[in-house]
């Protein structure tokens, strides 16, 4: 039974964000880059499918440059049990990762289930689980916060707006994308560390697999850093005072009540 | 004249805010104007009736029995074979849960581009400009659209500034027995959570919102940010410290790991401004801070500042807000 996790690397979040001089490219430079928060998520719930269906091997896969490496060991240390990085270039769009993806995960044989994390935390986009769910013609359910696995089903909860929940039930093979709370991401230990170190990455190029670079389909230009506020008015006096000179602002000055 | 299809989400028979707002905005710029709205045959009257209000050239009633409720599969399958059919030159809808869930299959099976969670959609003669936050509105980019037509764009709640006057005379509602498609997986069951039946909005679509810290010490002192929100018709959020602590739920967090709001006033209350809670908020149109350090990073991202006790400015501002308003 094949279990498969997508992962991102990303810059983690505490990273200056730095604009190239031509404004069309952000310079990470200097970045640390780590797993996506929503894809250790992801990362857990396989290895803990894998616990309990003894014939289950998670295969951890990541699109992107060399370094993603790095989370791919991380993931391996966690418990997946082999890694594959698609080499897809920097400037990749949604729709050209997840078609990469989802012939990789073909590539590989017959999934079962398919684990991402609900978003990236670098471009926000949100849409490679459902794109690629629809390059493997596979059912999907995003943004989830509770999985039952039966032999052939999936009850899976979604999480929407005012946190309402959603009830799905879903044939396998399937896609699922974690949110976070689905579970409590472990730490890997030492050891697993290590062994993960000596493992072999399979390295799967798009020739292999059959994507070409017109599979982007936006691209982007004109960064810039959002607009700089003009500056906090700070309110004098004690509280009464401030509170009404703060009612009055925000009818007369700010408009907003 | 580029043809703009605006699929419009409805809940029970009525239009979201969102997709009135979008729906709304587009019918300024001078172009025809679809609306998509999607559900099962005879549910879809009120909502048609609300979407013609506005400058539309059509509203398209896409009805199939599997549509009854939400399924990723059969929403994209309808919304994708209309704009194919139609040969729509952009696609446009409001954020939310739903599109956020099908829109990419919808781009997937037209092979378009697509932008997601926008600030800024217009249109340049025939070709749609996007800009979106990315990095948790760390920075913002210019969209270019390289896939086939339609370019998508979703579009986050309130950044076109909120709905406009309705203009339109009535327009021509269709309604048109769709294909669905193969759909596996689809909605069996919503449990609609406290907030939810309280008719409260939620975060990411509220207009005020009011926010508490770590500072508020305990889940029950949220009451007096309750009271505060009751008054102004706000939503209550909170930063992660405070839901770490188990004062709020998850779903109230607002930040990097929480929602991404944008609402028009956002007042923080003895919340700090870590880099993660303003990747949050800060696109907020007002900010007002209160927290009883002065050197809080919060303050050089506010608009209005308060130096103070959050426990006498809260109550005092109940008061002070309740006179202004009534
Ligand atoms: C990967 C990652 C993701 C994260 N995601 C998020 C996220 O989504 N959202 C988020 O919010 N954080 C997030 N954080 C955490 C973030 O870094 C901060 O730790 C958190 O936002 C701090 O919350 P706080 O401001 O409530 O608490 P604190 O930083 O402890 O600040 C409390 C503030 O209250 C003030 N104060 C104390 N008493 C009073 C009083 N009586 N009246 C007025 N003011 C008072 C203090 O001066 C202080 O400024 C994330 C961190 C990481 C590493």
């Amino acid at each position: 039974m094949k279990i498969f996790v997508c992962i991102k690397q990303v810059p983690d979040t505490e990273t200056r964000i730095k604009i190239a001089s031509d404004g069309n490219r952000l310079d990470l430079a200097g970045a640390k880059w780590i797993m996506c928060p929503y894809d250790e998520f992801a990362v857990e719930e396989a290895i803990r499918f894998k616990e309990k269906n003894s014939d289950a091997t998670v295969t951890v896969i990541s699109a992107g440059p060399e370094r993603v490496k790095e989370a791919l060991r991380t993931a391996l240390a966690m418990g997946c049990d082999n890694a594959l990085q698609v080499a897809l270039p920097e400037n990749a769009d949604s729709f050209m990762t997840a078609k990469a993806l989802a012939k990789s995960i073909a590539a590989e044989g017959e999934a079962h289930i398919v684990f991402t994390g609900k978003q990236a935390i670098d471009d926000d986009a949100a849409q490679v689980t459902q794109a690629m769910a629809e390059f493997l013609d596979m059912p999907a359910v995003s943004v989830v916060l509770r999985a039952e696995y039966g032999a052939n089903q999936i009850q899976a909860e979604r999480e929407i707006e005012g946190g309402s929940i959603e009830k799905y039930e879903a044939p396998m093979p399937c896609v699922i994308a974690a949110q976070k709370g689905m579970n409590e991401p472990r730490y890997a230990s030492l050891p697993n560390i290590m062994k993960a170190k000596k493992k072999v990455i399979k390295l799967v190029s798009l020739a292999d697999i059959g994507v070409t670079a017109d599979e982007i389909k936006i691209s982007y230009s004109g960064f810039t850093l959002p607009p700089e506020r003009a500056g906090c008015k700070m309110l004098e006096g004690d509280v009464p005072t401030q509170s009404k000179e703060l009612v009055r602002l925000l009818r007369e000055e700010a408009k907003v009540i | 004249m580029a043809k703009i299809f605006i699929y419009c989400e409805q809940s029970t028979g009525k239009l979201k805010k969102g997709a009135i707002e979008v729906l709304s905005n587009a019918c300024t710029w001078g172009s025809e104007i679809h609306a998509l709205i999607v559900g099962k045959p005879g549910s879809l009257g009120e909502a048609a009736a609300e979407a013609s209000k506005y400058a539309v050239t059509k509203v398209h009633c896409l009805e199939n029995d599997a549509c009854d409720t939400y399924s990723p599969e059969g929403f994209a399958t309808v919304v994708a074979n209309t704009a194919k059919a139609e040969s729509a030159d952009v696609l446009l809808t409001s954020l939310s849960a739903q599109t956020k869930d099908f829109f990419p299959r919808v781009s997937v099976k037209l092979e378009s581009g697509m932008a997601s969670d926008c600030t800024a959609v217009s249109l340049e003669g025939d070709t749609l400009k996007a800009t979106r936050p990315m990095y948790a509105g760390k920075c913002y980019a210019n969209v270019e659209f390289s896939g086939a037509k339609p370019a998508i764009a979703t579009i986050r709640a309130n950044a076109l500034g909120g709905i406009k006057d309705s203009t339109g005379t009535g327009s021509d509602i269709a309604h048109v027995a769709a294909d669905a498609g193969n759909i596996r997986t689809k909605v069996v069951e919503i449990v609609t959570s406290d907030i939810a039946k309280s008719g409260t909005i939620d975060l990411t679509e509220a207009e005020r919102i009011v926010s508490g810290g770590r500072s508020l010490k305990n889940a029950e002192n949220f009451t007096i940010l309750e009271e505060l929100a009751s008054v102004l018709g706000a939503t209550v959020g909170a930063s992660r410290a405070a839901v770490d602590a188990g004062y709020r739920p998850h779903k109230d967090q607002v930040g990097q790991t929480g929602k991404t709001v944008s609402p028009v006033l956002y007042m923080a209350f003895g919340i700090s401004g870590a880099i993660q809670h303003l990747a949050g908020m800060r696109t907020s149109k007002v900010i007002v801070a209160i927290n009883t350090d002065s050197n809080a990073p919060i303050f050089q991202k506010a608009d209005y500042g308060i130096v103070g006790d959050l426990f006498e400015a809260a109550p005092q501002l109940t008061k002070d807000f309740k006179e202004a308003l009534s």
